[in-house]
């Protein structure tokens, strides 16, 4: 692999390019990402948002308690959100663990949701805390599943600890094994890793492996997709554009449950990666219970007036 | 949604209707609103729409002012205790928290700048300075100042059209928590929201000739600082003008201090965070259309890195929202004024003319009013004049340095000194940095950052004195190591 030519694979190589990122003052990140806050949309501008948000929302169960039942009703409703109207767009992906990948195929497929990504989290989600032949395994039943998109997870003690290149082995080897099939995101958890720096490093780490996304969190650690955290991501896939001409996704995932903060995350991305982004195969808000706020406040458009919880449906 | 569609923001108007605005405006004058008898307009810089007369003060009105303001003093409010005074600060406070959207949007018409930012930086801080002052009202004798300080009497302040509320509350809540009764000029194109709070002082109740608010020009100013019934002025505005009260008041027994104009030196070392950078310089240049007096209007950027930031600074630049102020989601406003569009043109004129190369963000400027896109020059060196002379807009002049020394000599090769910024991300550079800057105010990695706790004020040809803090409130207190 050639790693767009950044870096040779080798330890000296990866710690030089790692090195000469600039670092993340956490003042300022946090200062522009709350200005970029009070950006008010309105009437039209709001309308597009909530469609681009609904089409860009990996609509997630990550339980215990998921059973075939439960993942067969999400799919359905990542097909047609708003069983009444029609004209709401489908969600991005629907996103569940490994074991559901098959399910969530057939039903996927028996209910006309071809187009709808199917995305699996891997690599011992969430803690990612097993051996690489596991995670390699892991990922192999995804993918054998019929998943489109393989979450996977990095190995963030490896990281803290500063074995950049350990976490970097890892993702190019989850790399190879998705190949064409699958769409890899990389998952830093942020939370876990604390500081905007470190934020900035795994991003050009990811991305330098061969990330096609990456992505803030599994959902199971708070914090997770604060705005300064995404901005810094979006200006890290902004940055790596400029250096290779390649556009890597952003996926907030965590934290974001109503259309305020959804549109939120679409000014962020509009006002620092810029509008190049603003489309689910650049941008996708990993969440469960945004979208059905999405679709009220997309109905209260429409009607003029907030309809009963009621009107949406609980899947 | 496969299809790009961009992501155009809807207009988001603030309503104008939270404010009335009279068709015609006395002074306030020892408690109530008095007739003026000769007028001028003033309009609203983004639509030149006139928003009302403003009455031009002359010898009678300002005789009349201090007359109230002396009477104020001897009778009630040198008499009355901190405590007291300090009450009815706290009560002002309030009273402009709570009229806060109208002070805002009043302001935004008035003066031309981003509802975003007097809603979300003047208003909140013209409070905050209040709320501040309020609390030393009682303990002036614990300011570290000695026991026996004393307020001047009648305090004579003139105000710049930049941060109008602003600039106002940084005068009149240190005066009046120190004991001083106050005669205070706004200038001649923002005075809507001096006289609002004209209005909050008769809510408050606050003693008639406490607080009294003359309008007019240059003129009316002239008169204060020449009154001999005024034992302290303080101005705030141009370098030029004052030196021309420091020649009237040298003379006499007044006190003076002045906050004056500004050329500051914003410096990127290599080390520097460069995306927080980048809004740092967003923020020292743009924010409120570059007339703010300690802007940081010469970018100082080491050569390794300057090709670097000056692309993503243009690119940040493309972004800004330039347009109408109401409009909740603009960046940058009208300019003030005609005269000061004038102004920036001419000396960006004559950048271009000593071969300095321009770049304007491209951006639709509105048809009517005074606008100026966001621009910058590279190629600047020390001897071009738009590196020396104040500009007051927003114009940036981008210099570069190969040595850390070479930044500071460069930074420090200015008749001003008001404030700097430095970025790094090595504390040690800032320390080293920050005792070598001869400038008044010193931000690392942030800029344009103000808060009422913190003393802001010149060296050299940016002023005397300092603003703000307990050197701020030594200025309104006699017997601080003289007399």
């Amino acid at each position: 692999m050639s790693f767009y030519g950044l870096v040779d694979g080798s330890d000296s190589s990866l710690r030089k390019y790692l090195g000469a990122l600039s670092g993340v003052d956490q003042v300022g990140a946090d200062a522009r990402a709350a200005m970029l806050a009070t950006r008010s949309i309105k009437t039209s501008s709001k309308r597009w948002a909530i469609d681009t948000a609904i089409s860009m929302v990996d609509l997630t169960t990550l339980e215990g308690a998921d059973t075939p039942g439960k993942v067969q009703a999400l799919c359905t409703k990542a097909v047609r959100p708003d069983p009444t109207n029609s004209s709401v767009p489908s969600v991005g992906a629907v996103c569940v663990y490994n074991d559901m990948v098959a399910v969530a195929r057939k039903h996927l497929d028996l209910v006309g949701g071809a187009h709808v990504g199917l995305a699996a989290v891997s690599t011992a989600f969430p803690s990612g805390r097993a051996s690489m032949p596991v995670k390699i395994q892991d990922t192999q039943d995804a993918l054998d599943a019929g998943a489109s998109e393989i979450d996977m997870v990095i190995d963030r003690g490896a990281f803290l600890s500063g074995n950049y290149i350990d976490v970097f082995n890892e993702i190019v080897q989850i790399r190879e094994l998705c190949g064409t099939k699958a769409h890899l995101k990389v998952i830093f958890e942020t939370g876990e890793l604390t500081t905007y720096d470190n934020v900035r490093k795994a991003s050009f780490l990811a991305m330098a492996a061969g990330a096609d996304f990456i992505k803030t969190s599994t959902g199971k650690i708070a914090p997770a997709a604060t705005p300064p955290v995404v901005l810094v991501m979006l200006e890290a896939v902004r940055d790596f554009y400029q250096m290779t001409q390649t556009r890597i996704g952003v996926k907030p995932a965590g934290g974001i449950r109503n259309t305020k903060d959804a549109i939120k995350q679409l000014v962020l991305v509009n006002e620092t990666a810029g509008p190049e982004w603003l489309t689910p195969s650049l941008f996708r808000i990993g969440a469960s219970a945004l979208l059905n706020d999405l679709l009220m406040q997309r109905m209260k458009m429409d009607d003029g007036y907030y309809a009963s919880p009621a009107y949406v449906t609980i899947d | 949604m496969e299809t790009q569609v961009s992501f155009e923001y809807a207009p988001a108007p603030e309503s104008r209707s939270v404010v009335s605005i009279k068709p015609k405006y006395g002074h306030f004058i020892g408690g109530k609103f008095v007739a003026g008898s000769k007028h001028f307009p003033t309009i609203n810089p983004a639509t030149e729409e006139v928003l009302s007369q403003i009455a031009l003060a002359g010898k009678a009105d300002v005789d009349a002012a201090v007359k109230a303001a002396r009477k104020a003093y001897t009778t009630t409010w040198s008499k009355m205790s901190g405590k007291e005074r300090g009450k009815y600060l706290f009560r002002i406070a309030r009273i402009m928290q709570e009229r806060a959207r109208e002070f805002a949007v009043l302001e935004t018409l008035d003066n031309g700048k981003p509802i975003r930012e007097s809603r979300d930086v003047d208003v909140p801080l013209a409070a905050a300075h209040f709320f501040y002052h309020a609390g030393w009202a009682d303990k002036l004798e614990f300011a570290g100042l000695g026991t026996s300080t004393k307020p001047h009497g009648v305090a004579g302040q003139i105000i710049p059209w930049n941060f109008p509320l602003l600039m106002l509350a940084w005068k009149v809540a240190p005066a009046l928590a120190a004991g001083n009764t106050v005669v205070l000029k706004p200038a001649e194109s923002t005075s809507l929201t001096a006289l609002l709070f004209a209005e909050v002082c008769q809510q408050a109740e606050l003693p008639a000739g406490v607080v009294n608010i003359v309008t007019g020009d240059g003129s009316t100013g002239a008169l204060i600082v020449n009154h001999p019934g005024i034992d302290k002025i303080a101005f705030t505005g141009s370098t030029e003008v004052g030196k021309i009260i420091a020649r009237a008041v040298a003379p006499t027994q007044k006190s003076v201090t002045l906050e004056l104009g500004g050329k500051a030196a914003n410096i990127i070392f290599e080390d520097a965070a460069i995306d927080e950078a980048i809004e740092g310089i967003v923020n020292g240049i743009f924010f409120n259309q570059g007339h703010v007096c300690c802007a940081g209007s010469r970018l100082i950027l080491q050569e390794s890195v300057a090709d670097e930031v000056l692309e993503k600074l243009k690119k940040r630049m493309a972004q800004i929202r330039v347009g109408d102020p109401m409009d909740k989601n603009t960046d940058l406003g009208a300019i003030n004024s005609k005269e000061q569009l004038l102004k920036i043109r001419e000396l960006s004129a004559t950048g271009d003319s000593e071969g300095a190369e321009r770049w304007s963000a491209p951006c639709d400027l509105p048809k009517k009013g005074f606008w100026f896109p966001p621009t910058i020059f590279t190629g600047v060196t020390q001897s071009h004049r738009i590196a020396r002379e104040e500009i007051f807009g927003p114009v940036l002049s981008v210099l570069t340095f190969r040595t850390p020394q070479e930044a500071i000599d460069k930074a420090n090769n200015t008749p001003f000194g008001l404030s700097a910024g430095i970025w790094s991300e090595k504390g040690s550079r800032i320390l080293w940095a920050s005792q070598q800057l001869r400038a008044g105010v010193i931000w690392a990695n942030t800029f344009n950052k103000f808060d009422p706790t913190s003393p802001f004020g010149g060296y050299k040809e940016s002023g005397w004195g300092r603003e703000g803090g307990r050197h701020g409130l030594s200025a309104y207190l006699k017997g601080v190591g003289h007399e």
